[in-house]
Formats: structure tokens, C-alpha cells, sequence
């Protein structure tokens, strides 16, 4: 292929006709390369922006939920209204009038609003939960009946809407679900400086209600605990057992093939399935109680156990048979193997796939309605046969309403829910980066 | 006496059975432990086991026994007019006196049911005496028999083996159970709704509205059941759905398994994964308060009518959630092309991206169609992000810009809301459910099927 | 009169036509991390001749083979050092495309690794992604004279169409040369070619190599040195990441001037 010449060594490097081929169509293959790199990062980038996009979504609408508008006014604690019959018992205490209390202060701060549908929509600035308030403070202290106070009010929705300025400000000075004289007489407290934010303890306190401002999920939250406590219990235990014996004990023959083909296809049913079973069975043929955390853990831990199965089986299965090998020789028996040597030491992974497992049937709502889960809870559930919702029911709820106050209450909904989920899976990875060992 | 308080005691007896167990043990052997078959504490545990085991297992089918036969016979207490009400009358009927036997409801009613409801309580009472008296002589007989059995020959780590195991292979059976009950409650619901609506009707009927009578006893429900528009709006938000997922997830399973510094891979791995962790709820809401406004803008400002509920803006939304199902089984399929492979072709001279077209991809393939047929299952399956941005109509239509409604919403609001059992409304919501879980398990059973069948053609 | 007992070359005979080496390696080191597992190397390898490495496992044979053809490029911690002449220009130079080069310098692989598609895609791939062939008469008559330059044609003349898996050891190795052969390279490296194969594919193999020889340059690395003493004409022995000796392949096997290469020749070690 190449010439020689003896005194000078030099060589002819003509490039064959191959070599000049083979370059000429490099470019057109490096930049097919590089359209093909550009196309993964393309699509990266979109999985990473869609993400970004919808938490800052969910952020942006929802981070003003943790404050609620109340307006400060000057409260008579009118006798006559609140303990008529003077007996200053705190049955009767209860039952005063505290609704009335509340309009008068807010009438006595504008004296010259007259005609009684003036009035009305003058008391319709403050929320009902305003007369709450005041029931709660006079309980506490009876004392407080005929004296007058300054006091922050809790404002209506629709006001603490404006505030916030989600309620756009129309021509005719008149804005969202709020009457040109309302919004006037919002300027003027507001000029006077008896419009503000608080912190909204009653979110993270209190339970449902049908008015936003007034709306909590704790009662939401103590739901999803009790579910999730059902679900744990149940689903742990089975899962584990039946992973122990599939791993470890099962002979190699048909039925054992069986169940894991069953347990492989379980994992993968929609959950809405797994619902429409615990209707079924757990609601129409056992009778449990509808609503209650019972039922709704019962659906969930069925859901859960067949991923529980299959992790723990992973778990079980990294542990080297060399640890087995040994306890067989010293004469250790195949239950004691297993329960000495191999589960404590398969452990760790266990526990970080069912950490794993529980966050995601916290998430989970499709099943838990088809149970009955999305009634309208008020009370905070005690126990865990006492109707209750879970937190994304109540997200799934509060997104239905019409309500524009709703939508920044949902959105703060889904941050505390996805702040759980973040702990939750904070705590499973780290569980496997402190007993990850390398065999 | 109450039924927590009879269990308490089973519980106490079971423990108290485990020290004399052990203590009669090491009794028999003198006090030296390796005269014993077993450790001294499989001793105890077998007589533990003995005496809690029988009684618990009465317990529990005496708990599911109890309140039906006394349902029977509160109703067959009742005056004849009453036992002749429609099964759905004496339901409401009976759930009458059980709230007034509780104490719940405030004590109106009927005298008749007062003393329905007086019964029941005196028939309850009466059934957890002799649960209570039963069980406790069942626990005592059980504790005595095992205690007498013991002697150092008996071979008690054996016995409490097996029955280890047989509790090992009932929390296995669960798994079997719960597959039943899947097949045979829908099966049953199903074949109840196909005796209301005909079976072809409903399959290739074309016109879903399913009102029905308002009153159990009316006369001629009129709803169609054809349920082909709901098939097809499933099909085009799943296809709309794999349109952006499988794109997006295969290339950056490409980028991330060929190009990506490991570093990169290690952080954008997890990262994505993210959008696997977040509940679809949480995609709901976004698609309907987000996603949609912004469609239905962009789609007027075009000149284009999009409904406010269109099946583009759920697609989309479920395609980003499904990202990464597409791309995290790709990822491993392609991983797991062994490298001599792709040595075979760089020696050749073939670039990368020509060795991930022509060499890698094609024996990726089979594995790569099963994660495609896996995150397609679980598109159909998927219910809130289409319940809150999807919806009602069932129309039939090809048109992403159109609202339509899928199986699971239908599902989803046949049920929800206070609905009688026996419509044929609630029962379509079965049928329905019937054939979403056939379908999804055919997809998964040939999805993994091939992916299992790839995996042997490498290793 | 000079009894002439080396190889004429041109010091020794004068006016010799010297054809300069195919490829000249200088100071060639290769590091894994920190980890210097090649300590530098310098060795000619001759056009139309073929060069065997031996040594013991671990000695860095293979890693200085895939040196040759860049194929250490596609290991991320693997750092080369030092200089590699093909033709007289670096293979390492700022403006060579490791992909021409693998058209150039093409390799075999120890187990034998075809694609999962047919005998004839096989050996079609390499020309058609490089754009050798015009069209599919082209394609034909590039791979049928591959796959008789292999020796293969003949077994497989009526399966072409069929998986490349789908034949014995022996066969997919020659299936393997074949591919490499396709591509019209000036330099075939091969690790091992032979070790994953029974006696009789080897022996066709090494025939196989000896025809080859006329056409390319070979470098072998194997494991064998009965192999190399059959199939080569100059041997280096390589030994705890460096080249200990090189020369005539008789030579070596008969009279090595170090100890070490004598003692790994008559299987004191290794």
C-alpha cells in the first residue's frame, strides 16, 4: 500500500480511496450524533421543567393560605345578647348571641350605614366564624361580658380575598363577589389600618368547613395517621411473612409460581380496583362502617402489600448465602436461620420499602372514594372506626368547590401533603445510605 | 361480657400458658435444659399456641357469625308486613334499630322497632356470654392438654415450626385472596348489571347516559349503556398521554445511560423519579388549574374552540407522570445490552449515536415495548388527574381539543354519592371496573412476559 | 564471509528498501484513575506482518491493545499517555476522529460478540454506516467477499438471512473477522481471538490469520505461545505492565536475551 525509498525512509501517505470516503460522511455522522445528544437533553429538560412548573404552581397559589385577612374592631360584650337571663352559666354562655355581637361592632365602626340590605352586606364582611371567636374568648373568660375591646375579627372570604388581591377590582369600583360598597368600606378600614394578614393557625388546626377561611385540615391529617396506622399494621406483618416464606421456604413448584405471577399482576391493578373490592366486599358484605379509616386501610394495605412483597423479597434475596451457609453449619435449623440471621440483616432494605410503600398510599384517593372517604367531615376523627377523610380526599374536595378562597387553601393542602411525602422519603433514603453495606 | 374484654383474657391465659409451659420443662428434664429436645421456650410457645389458637380461631368466625344470625332472628321477631319489605326497605329498616340499639339515633320510632331493638341488644348480650364462656373453656381445655404432653422427648421446635409455617403460608395465600375476591366481586356485580343491560349493548353500544329511575320500584329505567364513548375517550387521553411520555422518556433513558457524566446521571435520576412520587391528586389539581386555563387560552387566541375540560390538557398532564415509568425501565433495559455489543460496534467505527440506532436500541427492543406497555396500563388505570381535568360527557371524538370522559371517571362518579346498590347505575360502575381489570392484566401479563423473555435472551 | 545469522535489515544489509513500521508506539503509559497499570511502552509493529503480545494475565497486553485502536476512549477513568504513530501521524492528535480511525483500525473481540441480527447485517453494518456502498450490489459483493475471506462463505451461503447468534463458536468468530474485514481496514488487533474456541475452530482461525497476513497487519494478543510461536513473525512479551522483550518470533522462542522472558517461556511462571 505504500511505497518505500531507501536513502530518505519517506513514505507515500497518499489516503486511500477508502479513508476519503470514510471522511467525507463524518460530518454527517457527527452531527447526527450531536442532534441525538441534543434530542436527550431536550427531553430532559422538559421532564425537569414540568416539574419545576407545577411546584412552582402549587407554590405560588398556595402560599397564601397561611395567612388570613381579620379586621381589628371595637367588640361591646352586650349583656343582653350574650347571657340574657344573667345566670352566667356556660350552657347559657354558649348559646348567646355572638353573630350579633359582631355585626354591631362592625356597624358601630360605620354609624352611617342605614336600610336594612346596607347593613346586611356591611355584616357580610366578617366571617361567621367571627361570633366563633367571640364565644370562644368569653368561655375562656367570662369576665370580658359588658366590657368593649378592641379585637381582630376574622373576615369573610370574600374580603380576604381582595385583600390578597385575587378578587380583581372592577371599573364601577365594585370587584369579584364583592359589592361596591363593600369594597369601599374595605378602603376605609383598610386606610385606617384595621385590615391585616395573620398567620392562619386555624389551617393547620382545625377541621373542614364550608366556608375557606374557616377550612383546616387537621382533621384531614389525624385521618390519613389513622388510615396509615391501619395500613401499616396490616400490611407489614402479611408482607413480610408472606415474603419470608416465598423467599425462603417455598419449594420450587407450580403453586409457588402461582403466587408470584399473582403478586407480580397485583402490583400493577389500577388502585381504583382495589376500591371498587373494598365496596364490595369490606362495605356491602362485611358491613364495616363506611368512611371509617378501618376500611380505608383495609383497601390500602391490600394495595400496598404486593410491592411491600416484592421489596422485602429484594431485601431478603441481597443477603449472600455464605451468612445462611454458615448457620447451617452450626447446626442452626432453616426457621432459625432465617429468623437469626437472614431478616435482621435484610432489615434495613425491608423497612426502606415499606417507608417507601406507606408514602405511596398516602397519596392515594381513588380507592379511598369509591369507600366513601369524601363525605363532608367536620369533626376531627377519634378513633379509627369514626367517619374521617385523608388528605388528598380533602385536596380532591376543596378542588371541586367553587369557592375562589378554596383554590389557595387546596394549594396549601398539597404543600403540607407533599412535605410529608419529601420526610417521608428523606427518612427511607437515609435509613439505606446508613446500613447500605457492600457484601 | 364485652367481646375486647373476653379477647383480653384469651390473651392473658395464651401468656400465662407460655410460663407454665416453660417452667414444666425444665421441670421434667431437672432443671437442665439440654436434656430437652428443644430450647425450653419452644416448649412454652407450644403451649401458647394450643391455648390461644383454638380460641382465637372461634373468636373470630363466632365475630363473623354473630351479627347475621341475629339480623335473622331480629327480623324474624318482626311482624309479617315488616319481613315482607324489599330487601332494600328492611336494609334501612334494620339499619333503624341497630342505630337505636346503640344509642345513637334519638329514641324515635315506632314501638315495634323499640323492641326490635331491645331484642337485638338482648340477643347480642346473650351471644357474647356464651362466646365468652365458650372461648375461655376452649383456651383452659387447650392450655391443659398441651401442658400434660410435654416431656423432654417431645419434639416442640418441630411443632412450633410447623405451625410457624403454616402462619407463613396463610399471609402467602393473601396474595391469592385478594385477586379472588377482585375476580369474583366484580365478576358478581358485573354479571348482575348484564342481567339489567345486555352484554353486546353495553360493550359496542355508543351512547352512554345513564340515568335511571329515581325510585328503586319505577318502572322502565331509561339510560343507555353503550360504553364505547367512554372506551375511546380513554384511548385518546392514553394515546395523547404516551405521545409525550415515551418520546421524552426514552430519550433521556437514552441521554442518561450513553452520554451522562455519572455524576449527572446520579443527581437527574432520582430527580425524575420525583414526578413518579407525587400523588396524582396533586397532577390533578394542576391540570385543572393550570394546564387547562393555559390550553384553552392559547387555543382561543389561535382561533381554536377548546372546551375548558379537554382531553389535551389531561394528556398532557398524565404524560408528565408517566415519564418516568417509560424512562427508568428503558434505563435498565438498556443498561443491561452487555457492552460487548457495543464494543463490537465501536471497533467497527460506528459513532455512538449510530451503535444506539442500529445496535442497541434494536436488542433493547422487546424490553423497551414491555415498559411501553406497562406505563400504557398504568395511563388506563389512572383515575384523579382525569376525574378533576376530564369530563363527563361521554363524547365520542378524535379531537384532543374536545372534552371527553374515560372509564375511570365513570367509574368514579357512578359510585360516589349516595347511590342504591342495585341501579343499574352502580352496577354499570362493576362492569366497568370489570373490564378495566381485564384489560390492564392483559397488557401486564404480555408486558412482563416480554420483558421476562428479554432478560433470558442476556443472561 | 559474514554468516549471516539476524533477519536482514537495513543496518545490516545495506540498501535495503526499509519499509517504515505501520504503527510506532512511544512512551506509551496507561493510567486507570491513579492506578498505572502500563508503564511506557515502545514498540513497532511491521505492514503485513503479525505481531503477538504475550505474557501473563494482568500484564497490560490488552490494554495497550485497545491503545491502538482508541477503544480505551470509551472508559471514562482510563487516561493515555505518550505517543502512537499510524502512518506516521499521532492517533492521538487533536484533529483525529477516533470513528475514522476504527475504519482504519479495526478490531476482534476474546468472546465473540455479533450482533443480534443476520449473518449478512452483520458484516453489512460496517460499510453501510461508514458509506462504503453505493448501492445494494455494492452492499452484496462487499460482504460476500468478506465472508469468503473469512472462510466462511461457504457455511453460510444458504443461511445468510438467518441470526448471527445462531452459529457455533468457531463460526461467529470468523463471523466476527469478517464484520472487522468489511470495512477494508489497514490494521485487524485481535485480544484472544481464540481463547473462547475449541481446538479445531482455532486451528481454522489461525489459518485463517496466516492468509489474512498478506492483505493487513495483524497484532494478536494471546494467551497462548505455541499460538503466537505458530501464527507470528515478531513477538513482544509483556510482563507486570511493561514490554520486557520484542524480536523475531523464532528468536524469542528459542534464545530470549532476559530472564524473565525465559522463564515465562518455559513455564516457570504465568
Amino acid at each position: 500500500m505504500s511505497n518505500g525509498n531507501a536513502s530518505t525512509g519517506t513514505v507515500d501517505r497518499r489516503p486511500s480511496a477508502i479513508a476519503q470516503t470514510v471522511e467525507s460522511g463524518l460530518r454527517r455522522r457527527r452531527a447526527a450524533e450531536r442532534r441525538l445528544k441534543i434530542y436527550g437533553l431536550l427531553a430532559i429538560g422538559f421532564a425537569l421543567a414540568a416539574l419545576c412548573v407545577l411546584l412552582v404552581s402549587v407554590i405560588s397559589k398556595g402560599y397564601t393560605a397561611f395567612q388570613q385577612t381579620y379586621v381589628s374592631l371595637e367588640v361591646e360584650f352586650d349583656r343582653d345578647k350574650i347571657d340574657p337571663d344573667g345566670t352566667g352559666k356556660p350552657e347559657n354562655l354558649r348559646r348567646g348571641d355572638y353573630e350579633s355581637v359582631a355585626r354591631a361592632a362592625i356597624r358601630s365602626a360605620f354609624p352611617d350605614v342605614k336600610g336594612r340590605r346596607d347593613r346586611r352586606d356591611l355584616g357580610k364582611l366578617l366571617s361567621t366564624g367571627a361570633g366563633d371567636q367571640l364565644r370562644r374568648m368569653v368561655l375562656d373568660n367570662p369576665k370580658v361580658i359588658g366590657a368593649r375591646q378592641r379585637i381582630w375579627l376574622l373576615a369573610s372570604d370574600e374580603i380576604d380575598m381582595l385583600n390578597k388581591g385575587y378578587a380583581k377590582r372592577g371599573p364601577d369600583g365594585s370587584a369579584t363577589k364583592v359589592s361596591r360598597n363593600q369594597v369601599a368600606w374595605f378602603d376605609a378600614l383598610d386606610r385606617k389600618g384595621a385590615i391585616q394578614r395573620h398567620f392562619n393557625w386555624r389551617f393547620l388546626s382545625g377541621g373542614d368547613s364550608r366556608e375557606p377561611e374557616q377550612a383546616g385540615i387537621w382533621g384531614a391529617v389525624v385521618g390519613s395517621a389513622l388510615t396509615m396506622l391501619v395500613t401499616l399494621l396490616l400490611a407489614f406483618p402479611v408482607g413480610v411473612m408472606a415474603a419470608i416464606y416465598l423467599e425462603e421456604f417455598a419449594p420450587k413448584n407450580r403453586w409457588t409460581d402461582l403466587i408470584e405471577v399473582n403478586i407480580n399482576n397485583l402490583a400493577a391493578v389500577p388502585s381504583i380496583v382495589f376500591g371498587l373490592l373494598g365496596l364490595a366486599v369490606f362495605l356491602g358484605f362485611f358491613g364495616l362502617p363506611r368512611s371509617a379509616p378501618l376500611i380505608g386501610g383495609l383497601v390500602l394495605a391490600l394495595m400496598t402489600l404486593p410491592t411491600l412483597i416484592i421489596a422485602a423479597r429484594a431485601a431478603l434475596k441481597a443477603v449472600p448465602p455464605s451468612i445462611r451457609e454458615a448457620a447451617y453449619g452450626l447446626g442452626a435449623s432453616r426457621v432459625q436461620v432465617v429468623t437469626h440471621h437472614v431478616l435482621p440483616l435484610a432489615m434495613p432494605g425491608i423497612l426502606t420499602g415499606t417507608i417507601i410503600g406507606m408514602a405511596q398510599a398516602l397519596g392515594e384517593t381513588a380507592p379511598l372514594l369509591m369507600v366513601g372517604m369524601v363525605a363532608f367531615i367536620v369533626d376531627v376523627p377519634g378513633g379509627i372506626t369514626d367517619a374521617a377523610t385523608v388528605l388528598p380526599v380533602q385536596v380532591y374536595i376543596w378542588a371541586d368547590s367553587p369557592e375562589r378562597g378554596f383554590e389557595e387553601k387546596t394549594a396549601a393542602a398539597i404543600m403540607v401533603l407533599l412535605a410529608f411525602l419529601v420526610a417521608m422519603n428523606a427518612v427511607a433514603i437515609f435509613l439505606r445510605k446508613k446500613f447500605e453495606r457492600r457484601w | 361480657m364485652n367481646t375486647s374484654v373476653t379477647l383480653l383474657v384469651v390473651a392473658v391465659l395464651t401468656v400465662i400458658g407460655f410460663y407454665m409451659g416453660r417452667t414444666r420443662a425444665l421441670g421434667t428434664a431437672d432443671g437442665l435444659p439440654a436434656r430437652l429436645h428443644s430450647l425450653p421456650s419452644y416448649y412454652g410457645y407450644y403451649v401458647a399456641i394450643w391455648c390461644g389458637l383454638p380460641s382465637l380461631a372461634l373468636l373470630a368466625a363466632w365475630l363473623v357469625l354473630q351479627p347475621i344470625i341475629v339480623d335473622g332472628m331480629v327480623i324474624g321477631s318482626l311482624p309479617q308486613a315488616q319481613q315482607n319489605l324489599p330487601s332494600e326497605r328492611l336494609g334501612l329498616l334494620m339499619n333503624d334499630i341497630r342505630n337505636i340499639a346503640r344509642g345513637d339515633a334519638a329514641s324515635q320510632g315506632s314501638p315495634m322497632v323499640l323492641a326490635a331493638a331491645r331484642r337485638f341488644n338482648e340477643l347480642n348480650g346473650l351471644g357474647n356470654w356464651m362466646l365468652a364462656a365458650c372461648a375461655l373453656a376452649l383456651a383452659a381445655a387447650g392450655l391443659a392438654t398441651a401442658r400434660n404432653r410435654i416431656a423432654p422427648g417431645l419434639r416442640a421446635r418441630n411443632a412450633v415450626e410447623r405451625f410457624l409455617m403454616g402462619v407463613l403460608i396463610l399471609a402467602s395465600m393473601l396474595a391469592i385472596l385478594t385477586t379472588i375476591g377482585i375476580v369474583a366481586s366484580l365478576l358478581f356485580e358485573s354479571l348482575r348489571f348484564f342481567q339489567k343491560v345486555p352484554f353486546w349493548e353495553f360493550l359496542f353500544g355508543t351512547k352512554w347516559s345513564p340515568q335511571t329511575a329515581l325510585r328503586a320500584d319505577q318502572v322502565g329505567q331509561s339510560g343507555s349503556f353503550g360504553a364505547i364513548p367512554i372506551f375511546a375517550g380513554t384511548a385518546l387521553i392514553t394515546l395523547i398521554a404516551m405521545a409525550v411520555a415515551v418520546p421524552v422518556g426514552l430519550f433521556s433513558a437514552i441521554y442518561l445511560s450513553e452520554y451522562a457524566k455519572p455524576k449527572v446521571r446520579s443527581t437527574v435520576k432520582p430527580v425524575m423519579e420525583i414526578l413518579a412520587g407525587i400523588p396524582t391528586v396533586v397532577y390533578g389539581f394542576f391540570a385543572a388549574l393550570t394546564v387547562a386555563p393555559v390550553i384553552r387560552d392559547a387555543g382561543s387566541a389561535l382561533g381554536l374552540s377548546v372546551a375548558s375540560e379537554s382531553a389535551l390538557a389531561a394528556g398532557v398532564v398524565m404524560g408528565v407522570m408517566i415519564i418516568p415509568f417509560v424512562s427508568s425501565l428503558s434505563d435498565d433495559v438498556i443498561s443491561a445490552v452487555p457492552q460487548s455489543l457495543r464494543e463490537g460496534a465501536y471497533g467497527l467505527g460506528a459513532t455512538k449515536a449510530e451503535t444506539v440506532r442500529n445496535v442497541i436500541v434494536p436488542a433493547a427492543l422487546p424490553g423497551i415495548v414491555g415498559a411501553v406497555l406497562l406505563a400504557v396500563s398504568r395511563a388506563i388505570g389512572e383515575t384523579m388527574i382525569v376525574v378533576m381535568a376530564a369530563g363527563l360527557a361521554a363524547n365520542l371524538t378524535v379531537n384532543p381539543f374536545e372534552a371527553v370522559t374515560t372509564v375511570t371517571v365513570q367509574i368514579v362518579t357512578l359510585l360516589v354519592g349516595d347511590q342504591e346498590f342495585d341501579s343499574a347505575k352502580t352496577l354499570a360502575a362493576f362492569a366497568l371496573g370489570l373490564v378495566l381489570f381485564v384489560f390492564t392484566l392483559c397488557l401486564n401479563v404480555i408486558a412482563l412476559r416480554i420483558v421476562r423473555k428479554y432478560r433470558e435472551k442476556y443472561e | 564471509m559474514e554468516i549471516v545469522t539476524d533477519v536482514p535489515t537495513s543496518e545490516t544489509v545495506p540498501g535495503l528498501r526499509q519499509v517504515p513500521p505501520k504503527i510506532t508506539s512511544t512512551g506509551v503509559a496507561v493510567y486507570y484513575g491513579d492506578k498505572k497499570a502500563l508503564k511506557e511502552v515502545d514498540l513497532d509493529i511491521n505492514e503485513n506482518e503479525v505481531t503477538a503480545l504475550i505474557g501473563p494475565s494482568g500484564c497490560g497486553k490488552s490494554t495497550y491493545l485497545r491503545c491502538l485502536n482508541r477503544m480505551n476512549d470509551t472508559i471514562d477513568i482510563c487516561r493515555v499517555e505518550g505517543q502512537i504513530l499510524l502512518d506516521g501521524e499521532d492517533i492521538y492528535g487533536k484533529r483525529v476522529d477516533p470513528v475514522q480511525l476504527r475504519a482504519r483500525v479495526g478490531m476482534v473481540f476474546q468472546k465473540p460478540n455479533p450482533f443480534p441480527k443476520s449473518i449478512f447485517d452483520n458484516v453489512a453494518y460496517g460499510p453501510k454506516i461508514h458509506g462504503l456502498v453505493r448501492d445494494k450490489t455494492d452492499l452484496e459483493e462487499i460482504v460476500m467477499n468478506s465472508l469468503e475471506r473469512a472462510g466462511l462463505v461457504g457455511e453460510v451461503r444458504d443461511r445468510l438471512h438467518e441470526p448471527g447468534t445462531g452459529l457455533s463458536g468457531g463460526q461467529q468468530q470468523r463471523l466476527c473477522i469478517a464484520r472487522a474485514i468489511a470495512v477494508q481496514p489497514e490494521v485487524i488487533l485481535m485480544d484472544e481471538p481464540c481463547s473462547a474456541l475449541d481446538p479445531i475452530a482455532t486451528a481454522k482461525i489461525e489459518e485463517l490469520i496466516d492468509e489474512l497476513r498478506e492483505n493487513y497487519t495483524i497484532v494478536i494478543v494471546t494467551h497462548s505461545m505455541q499460538q503466537a510461536a505458530r501464527v507470528s513473525q515478531r513477538t513482544a512479551f509483556f510482563h507486570l505492565g511493561e514490554i520486557v522483550e520484542v524480536g523475531e518470533t523464532p528468536q524469542i522462542f528459542t534464545n530470549p536475551g532476559d530472564e524473565r522472558t525465559q522463564g515465562y517461556i518455559t513455564g516457570r511462571f504465568g
